[in-house]
């Protein structure tokens, strides 16, 4: 079957029922009760809920073959929970796990691809897999295909018995000893812990993993002590040094900089640029770029931000301080700075990721969100935006929020450069759509502005952004500048093996990843 | 008039958006190539085809030639080829050969 | 004054590096200048020269002045940088250091024995002259009138500066003789003046003051070395009101003398020539290229 952005799709993958997507709002509009796997529990008869090791908590949760495992990505690269854990869990040879994070950070010695190698993991559920992990996947490493969601599907996905989780174990730089949590405080904190809650919530049994016990009760409290059932210390839960990297470099690449100017144009020049608006502007290298950029535009046009959203870096506390942003919710804190500010800022708030993202609750932050700033590896003539797979087919990347953010904020803006290198980045086709092209409003490249005049806010758009002479072209055309350029590459062979299905934030099926022929 | 390839010459760098071309000498073997790119999959052909094509216009039958590409797009790697082509030789290059 | 195209800002790209030369492109600057000289060192001047010619005949950005800058007229590179850049045929070639007439010729003969060789139309490349030396600066007008292929004498300020044995400061005193000269000069061939570099990147507002000074004394554009310079300069050379106004007005003028066939044009008793005209259309496309609808 052929799904709403013309991608073939199977009836089924294996187990996998496919719901191909049908279009935004689309979806299912039968809403059935929450679905949990939290039960009630009394209290520990020891009086604490303390276990000496991982492998005590393991057995005591009763783990076993073919369960679901889940962790959250709020270490990032610093993570080193996810490997101790393993590696306990093989020690005691369990096997054919589901393994659920809320995205694979690449986490090496030991890498995931050793559990799935020696089948203690046999299915990944996750927002996105790069590294050693995702070159292997790709090249048909697993029997089942893995299941990408972008963050606000997740909570959905739990809540709505997609992914049930029989066991959380979720890493803190703080805890006590009766499971009161949090990743804001001690040496190794990671600030926002935004995406374990969801687990917390609705996980069979929890486990919190820290290096930092801190005495009855730890303050501040994220995850309440009534959600956890064990308490495990390990030497260390996360690698500072790496908390923070891959994301908040500050760029001096003159076309970064130019692309986050022009975006910034765009921003400013929309009537939506106004007393009180809201922003994300994400990671990356542009992102950051453009944070700057904004600051100097709200102080130019005296005006102040309401909020700013989602993964929160050293830049927005830098404007929060600036009294720029009167409330900065962080469903993550990409570094140092940030992770700290939420216990020193009133107005920096620790928020859950179905607060920021799922679009199945009774509302999320995105709803209210003005500006959304979007990265991408493609972007094709309909508009359409991969962010996952790059030139050769490869894993490059994650989902993240990006599909969320599209569709939540009013305007989003996807920035990046005509080619990179050889690579196109502006193409006839994504070679994967993950988010929709009538979700995007505005593509900002380093050869010009290109608006979709499929979405909800092309007039107004192009009004506003023609009375500020920014300069508008055509995605045609830079499609095809991006030809002139590199060259015509040849396409990408595949084979009839699905290696992931790209779930939308509705939970239907937007394309699939086939193995890369070799 | 063909050229000799007499040493073994480089041109070019290992930036993004260049190729480092190495050539050397190898009598009655043919042109060998050896290509290392990041994007092998996509324009793997294209870029033998150029060099090919680059070989073919000095006239040189053999040679052995070595790219490290970094993403370097056509006329970057046609120009680099040249570059590495007359430093091997030992001669400039033939400008009035580019008039038509 | 040729034909009318923007030159604000003419932006330097290293011979030296594909990446700054394809990325150069995107930048707003009016003319992009392929530079073979001083950003390229000695052992690679080779390649720099194929990868500037191949880029150019290959890859040549659309809308854009398109400039080579080839080495010094007594240094060795000069006959084959001459014998690339012609066939790449851009817009223009910049010869460095110049300090007389006879050196333009020189060039400009063997050039047009290049274009003939290579079936290009004769006379069809320009020439941007930088002024680099006290000779240079007190030989302005015969340069800039030394061939009619001589579009644009730029100023060249460090390496005058050394020639003088002045210091090189912000406040720019010490070219500001040198900034008349070659004004002067340009005004009375009739060809373009291109101001001096800003050589302080990381300082907008000095930038900003040079740039305003570099506009009020006449000069046409500037040569800007880095990327995030385009945008303060183009500003700078965004016209006011009254300029596009007065333009407009000019142009009318004109407008209606052909209509009358009349042979002389006056406004407000004033008589309008081709400079005027030429420079009033030079307005509007300024303002035009601004984003200001006129």
């Amino acid at each position: 079957m052929i799904n709403a952005v013309g991608r073939e799709l199977p009836e089924k993958i294996g187990n996998y029922v496919v719901k191909p997507f049908m279009g935004i709002g689309k979806a299912v509009d039968d809403l059935p009760p929450v679905v949990s796997k939290r039960r009630p529990s009394l209290r520990p008869e020891s009086g604490t809920k303390l276990l000496p090791t991982l492998e005590d908590a393991i057995k005591a949760c009763g783990l076993k073959d073919g369960m679901t495992i889940s962790f959250h990505h709020c270490f990032r690269e610093g993570d080193m929970v996810i490997g101790q854990v393993l590696t306990a869990i093989r020690g005691l040879g369990i096997k054919n796990l589901r393994f659920a994070p809320s995205a694979v950070v690449n986490i090496k010695n030991p890498s995931v691809t050793e559990f799935v190698k020696d089948g203690t993991i046999t299915n990944i559920e996750a927002s996105g897999i790069r590294g050693e992990l995702g070159d292997a996947v790709i090249d048909g490493l697993m029997e089942n295909p893995v299941i990408l969601r972008p963050h606000g599907s997740r909570p959905r996905a739990i809540e709505s018995g997609d992914l049930m989780i029989d066991v959380a174990f979720l890493g803190a730089s703080a805890a006590d000893e009766y499971g009161n949590a949090t990743g804001q405080i001690g040496p190794n904190a990671c600030g926002s812990m935004g995406y374990a809650f969801v687990d917390a919530h609705n996980a069979g049994k929890v486990v919190i993993v820290t290096d930092n016990l801190v005495d009855y009760p730890c303050a501040p409290i994220s995850i309440s002590q009534q959600y956890v059932d064990y308490v495990v210390k390990v030497d260390q839960a996360g690698d500072p040094a790496k908390i923070g990297a891959g994301a908040a470099r500050i760029t001096k690449n003159p076309r970064d900089l130019m692309i986050a100017k022009r975006t910034v144009d765009v921003i400013a020049a929309s009537r939506m640029f106004r007393q009180g608006f809201s922003f994300q502007t994400g990671a990356g290298a542009i992102a950051i770029a453009c944070t700057n950029f904004l600051s100097e535009r709200m102080e130019e046009a005296g005006i102040t931000a309401s909020f700013a959203l989602g993964g929160i870096p050293a830049a927005i506390i830098d404007m929060y301080k600036k009294g720029q942003v009167r409330v900065v919710a962080c469903s993550q804190s990409f570094d140092a700075v940030a992770a700290k500010a939420i216990v020193e800022c009133p107005g920096v708030i620790e928020i859950d990721n179905a607060v920021y993202s799922n679009m199945y609750s009774k509302g999320c932050m995105l709803d209210k969100l003005n500006f959304g700033v979007l990265g991408a590896l493609e972007v094709d003539t309909d508009f359409n935006i991969n962010i996952l797979t790059g030139s050769s087919g490869e894993m490059m990347g994650g989902l993240g929020g990006g599909p969320d953010v599209a569709d939540g904020a009013d305007i989003s803006i996807v920035t990046l450069p005509v080619v990179r290198g050889r690579t196109p980045s502006i193409v006839p086709k994504v070679f994967t759509c993950c988010t929709p092209g009538t979700s995007v409003a505005v593509v900002v490249t380093e050869a010009g502005v290109a608006l979709n005049p499929k979405h909800k806010y092309y007039e107004e758009l192009k009004e506003d952004l023609t009375a500020a002479n920014v300069k508008l072209v055509d995605i045609q055309d830079l499609c095809e500048l991006a030809r002139s350029i590199v060259g015509t590459p040849k396409p990408i062979e595949c084979t009839d093996k699905i290696v992931a299905v790209v779930e939308y934030r509705d939970g239907t099926v937007i394309d699939v990843i086939r193995q890369i022929k070799r | 008039m063909a050229l000799n390839i007499k040493q073994t010459a480089v041109a070019g760098t290992m930036e993004s958006s260049d190729v480092m071309v190495t050539v050397k000498p190898a009598e009655g073997q043919g042109l060998v190539i050896h290509l290392q790119s990041n994007v092998l999959t996509t324009f793997g052909d294209q870029i033998r085809a150029t060099v090919q094509e680059v070989f073919s216009d000095f006239g040189i039958r053999d040679a052995e030639v070595f790219l490290v590409d970094k993403g370097a797009i056509d006329c970057v790697i046609r120009a680099r080829v040249q570059a590495a082509i007359c430093r091997a030789s030992g001669e400039g290059f033939n400008w009035k050969g580019e008039d038509k | 004054m040729g034909k009318i195209a923007l030159k604000r800002t003419s932006l330097y790209a290293s011979g030296a590096s594909p990446v700054n030369l394809l990325q150069a492109r995107f930048y707003n600057e009016d003319c992009l200048v392929y530079d073979l000289e001083d950003s390229v060192p000695v052992q690679e001047k080779d390649a720099a020269r194929l990868l500037v010619y191949n880029l150019v005949k290959y890859q040549r950005p659309v809308g854009k002045y398109v400039i080579i800058r080839v080495n010094g007229i007594y240094s060795e590179y000069i006959d084959e940088d001459l014998e690339a850049a012609v066939r790449a045929c851009p817009d223009a070639i910049r010869i460095p250091k110049v300090e007389h007439a006879y050196e333009v010729q020189k060039i400009a003969k063997r050039i047009s024995e290049i274009e003939k060789a290579a079936g290009i139309e004769e006379g069809s490349i320009e020439l941007w002259c930088n002024i680099e030396s006290y000779l240079g600066v007190l030989n302005a007008r015969e340069i800039a009138e030394s061939d009619p292929r001589v579009v644009a004498l730029a100023l060249g300020a460090e390496d005058f500066t050394a020639s003088m044995k002045a210091a090189r400061t912000k406040a720019s005193l010490e070219i500001f003789y040198a900034r008349n000269a070659i004004l002067m000069a340009c005004r009375a061939a009739g060809v373009e003046a291109i101001d001096a570099v800003f050589s302080d990147i990381n300082d907008v507002e000095g930038l900003k003051e040079d740039v305003k000074l570099t506009r009020n004394l006449g000069f046409d554009g500037k040569t800007v070395v880095h990327p995030r310079q385009v945008d303060v300069v183009n500003a700078a050379f965004t016209p006011s009101k009254k300029e596009i106004n007065y333009a407009l007005r000019v142009l009318a003028a004109v407008e209606e003398g052909k209509r009358q066939h009349k042979g002389a044009v006056t406004l407000g008793g004033d008589m309008i020539d081709k400079p005027m005209e030429l420079r009033a259309q030079t307005t509007l496309a300024q303002a035009r290229a601004a984003g200001i609808n006129v």
